[in-house]
């Protein structure tokens, strides 16, 4: 295929790719600086959410304007990635306060307000 | 191609390439296992993206397949990390 696509479409690709190219770079900045474990769970989640979106979105439109036909199938990574993201995350983070209770940390016990439904 | 999607590309391209060596340096300095679970899952969806934006650069359809596979199987590798360290088994 030759460079048959619009300028302006052209322009959009690249913004968007920018776009989430540098939210990703800034979550991955943001593990490397943060500094304990706990800040540091929050910070990926610029890449996999935004940056994803983002590149993903591009792809759709620079396909579907190259074919001339909408194509989405590169939104299903954007979807598996919602879907698996918190996934990992949550798994991730219950492993580390049962580590941290181990060692001894200090990692307080979440408060109920209302009482027990006995 | 038009030189200003190639320059946006190249730019997303590096930005990249430095978050995956950020998420690189974490996986090495980590104090402890879960720091390095933590930038294994950062690399992966970086890497997952670089690939993405290759595939916007060569403008191949390939790119894609390979993209949902790191996708699948980094969310499989990450997972069964956090169990191990959870439990200190996998199947139980």
């Amino acid at each position: 295929m030759s460079a048959s696509t619009p300028p302006w479409v052209d322009a959009l690709t690249g913004l968007l790719a920018a776009t989430g190219a540098l939210a990703a770079l800034i979550g991955s900045f943001g593990v490397l600086r943060l500094r304990s474990f706990f800040q540091r769970v929050h910070a990926p989640t610029l890449g996999t959410t935004l940056g994803t979106w983002c590149l993903t979105l591009a792809t759709v439109v620079q396909v579907s304007f190259e074919h001339g036909q909408l194509y989405v199938h590169a939104l299903l990574i954007s979807v598996f990635i919602a879907l698996t993201g918190p996934v990992t995350t949550l798994l991730l983070m219950r492993a580390a306060v049962f580590r941290g209770r181990l060692r001894g940390m200090e990692i307080p016990v979440p408060t109920v307000d209302d009482p027990p439904a006995e | 191609m038009s030189p200003l999607l190639s320059w946006l590309l190249a730019f997303a391209l590096g930005c990249l390439t430095l978050a995956m060596m950020l998420a690189l340096a974490r996986m090495i300095i980590g104090p402890r296992a879960e720091d390095r679970v933590l930038a294994f899952d950062c690399l992966y969806v970086n890497t997952m993206l670089v690939i993405l934006s290759l595939g916007l650069i060569y403008r191949s359809s390939s790119y894609f397949e390979a993209a949902l596979l790191i996708a699948l199987f980094g969310f499989v590798g990450s997972t069964a990390m956090s169990k191990f360290l959870l439990r200190g088994e996998l199947i139980e």
